[in-house]
């Protein structure tokens, strides 16, 4: 612990951590309720951007459907909550187990394919399931569904905002845990060696695709239980939860963090918000009015980023060691 | 019977659209190795090129053809100052830098045009009905799309099959370095197939402007399927393309325009015509999942 304060990464590492451990006490020490809210945001976001990583950073495996499972968790806990299950003993886990169904599904299908391919049928089945969601009529269609939160008798209510926040963070911190567990394992060591050279790892004898498969689904339970969180977060659903936009955004987020690396998602998402957020008056700033057009800056961003720097966020605390 | 024929020439023309903007997408994926999420920008940008200088002009058809040299342009320029710079990196780096792109194209048609949606009337000398068989009327302009769509893609495929171009298009898709090293301007010819396929995208977003609106985000949708049809048909392949193109447009509409009937048989009529087009949709994705299955490669596409 006192190692990692010594190097830059360590110490930003530590310091975003305690931050995000203690915000709503901030929140609520400087009257900033708003703050709160973006701050659940990005640590759901956080949840979702390490699980993509598990499989984009690490596993080199460019999903681009990933918001699907944000639709999978948050159509779990509406569809139940419509028909009087509010109890989140029930809800979670069928949501967290439908996203995994889900992604072992997509997963089977998808991981047969190589480069281009993948990434066009993980949007493809992405897609699938959106307009699967805006044909259900009886869950709102185009528009959503109003739900009500979850329900954990006696043990934590979801309607406080600051209780739900630490929910998060808790959740946050279990799967950066389960991450780095993952990223050092013997299991994580065959995803990564696959990303460099799958043919070697076939022929030293490990067979590719089931590990690859377990990788995608795991990622996908992790992506179904931010999918709980964010139905939660905004006691909403709707098919926009799972529009291909946010999957390229989850995209974003994790190159921006530094892909295939622990704390880079969490990096990536806290960035994304900060400049969703402050790109507009910073461009009101400049001109009134040029704030509502603040992706045209961003897009251009993108594109730099793309271009210049691969290694994201993680890499401006230098090269890793080891 | 009439009202199936009617809706199959309404998937022919739907395909044929779909065909346009598929082609210039595989051309590009495969000459250069580009993923092109920005193409559907290109589609939107040359329904709404098309919508100013139909205004300036006052004729659909000036405008529509002044409109297509103007993406030639904006492509080439797209080419030189962005997509020149990722043909060489991994598809991740084209997907987020294309993906930036887009942002960049809706939000710039906002400034430029303003949020809410334009319409293109269907021109005047098109706007009525003809008679494909007797007693049978189906829109000029609908015909008129047909017509084009089809030109084109016999003049594509003659392009490809027949010419100097065409040929050395097909030569840098099987070895883009051997005829860099033959001396072959390969960098004239990456901007020449990018502005080509800007001007395919762009004709495609003209003729359906009329037939929907063009707003901001009109090509993301469409693109996906786009995407959808090239993985079906095989990367690469402008035959598998225009094949698949073909199925996925009869899907779309004859799934339209039959699934409420089918569906009423054991649901509400309501529930019915809100789902079906959902189901429609979601029936080219299961088709695209099975040939998958069966062909990883797609139907045309090269095996490996």
């Amino acid at each position: 612990m006192m190692a990692a304060l010594r190097t830059p990464r360590g110490l930003a590492t530590v310091v975003i951590l305690l931050v995000l451990a203690v915000l709503p006490l901030l929140t609520q020490a400087f009257d900033q309720r708003y703050l709160l809210s973006i701050g659940t945001r990005i640590v759901i976001w956080a949840i979702a951007a390490v699980s993509l990583n598990m499989i984009l950073g690490y596993g080199g495996l460019v999903s681009f459907g990933h918001a699907v499972f944000f639709g999978i968790g948050g159509y779990a806990v509406g569809i139940l909550d419509a028909h009087g299950v509010s109890s989140g003993w029930i809800q979670w886990p069928v949501g967290v187990a439908m996203a995994a169904l889900w992604a072992a599904l997509v997963g089977a299908l998808s991981l047969r394919t190589r480069g281009v391919y993948f990434i066009m049928i993980t949007l493809a089945f992405a897609q699938l399931l959106y307009y699967v969601g805006v044909g259900l009529e009886a869950y709102g269609a185009d528009d959503g569904l109003n739900i009500s939160r979850s329900r954990f008798a006696g043990l934590v209510d979801l309607r406080d905002k600051a209780s739900f926040y630490w929910l998060c963070f808790a959740l946050l911190a279990a799967t950066l845990w389960f991450c780095s567990r993952f990223a050092n394992a013997r299991f994580g060591f065959v995803i990564r060696g696959a990303k460099s050279n799958d043919l070697r790892m076939t022929a030293l004898g490990f067979p590719v695709f089931r590990y690859r498969l377990a990788a995608f689904t795991i990622s996908g339970a992790f992506g179904g239980l931010a999918g709980i969180l964010l139905a939660n977060e905004g006691a909403y659903i709707s098919p926009a939860m799972m529009s291909w936009v946010k999957s390229g955004d989850l995209i974003v987020i994790v190159v921006l963090g530094g892909m295939g690396t622990l704390f880079g998602p969490l990096f990536g998402t806290i960035a994304f918000f900060v400049l969703e957020e402050s790109l507009p008056p910073v461009l009101n700033l400049v001109q009134k009015g040029w704030g509502e057009y603040w992706q045209i800056v961003f897009g251009p961003m993108l594109v730099l980023i793309a271009l210049y720097a691969r290694g994201g966020i993680d890499s401006l605390f230098g090269r890793r060691h080891g | 019977m009439d009202y199936l024929l009617l809706q199959v020439l309404n998937g022919v023309q739907l395909g044929l659209l779909m065909f346009l903007l598929a082609a210039g997408l595989t051309l590009t994926f495969c000459i250069m190795d580009l993923v092109n999420l920005a193409h559907g920008s290109l589609y939107m940008m040359g329904a709404y090129i098309a919508w100013t200088l139909i205004g300036w002009t006052d004729s659909f058809v000036i405008g529509a053809i002044l409109a297509l040299p103007a993406t030639f342009l904006l492509g080439v320029v797209v080419e030189a100052v962005v997509m020149r710079r990722l043909y060489a990196r991994d598809h991740l780096d084209q997907v987020l830098a294309t993906f930036g792109l887009i942002l960049f194209f809706n939000e710039l048609v906002r400034v430029i045009w303003g949020p809410a949606g334009k319409s293109i009337a269907v021109p005047q000398f098109l706007s009525h009905t003809v008679e494909i068989l007797p007693g049978l009327p189906y829109p000029a302009y609908r015909v008129a799309i047909i017509a084009v769509g089809a030109v084109v893609a016999a003049l594509l495929a003659w392009l490809v099959a027949r010419t100097r171009v065409g040929m050395l298009i097909r030569a840098g898709a099987s070895n883009r370095r051997m005829i860099a090293a033959l001396g072959i301007n390969i960098e004239l010819l990456f901007s020449l197939v990018f502005g080509l396929g800007a001007v395919f995208a762009a004709l495609a977003g003209l003729m359906a402007a009329p037939l929907t609106s063009v707003k901001i985000g009109m090509g993301d949708d469409i693109l996906i399927l786009a995407f959808v049809i090239i993985v079906i048909g095989g990367i690469g392949s402008i035959k598998g393309a225009f094949v698949a193109a073909m199925v996925v447009g009869q899907i779309d509409i004859v799934g339209r325009a039959f699934l409420p009937d089918f569906l009423k048989t054991f649901m509400s009529s309501a529930a019915a015509s809100s789902a079906a087009p959902a189901i429609s949709q979601v029936l080219v994705y299961v088709v695209m999942a099975g040939v998958l299955i069966w062909r990883p490669t797609g139907l045309f596409g090269q095996r490996t």
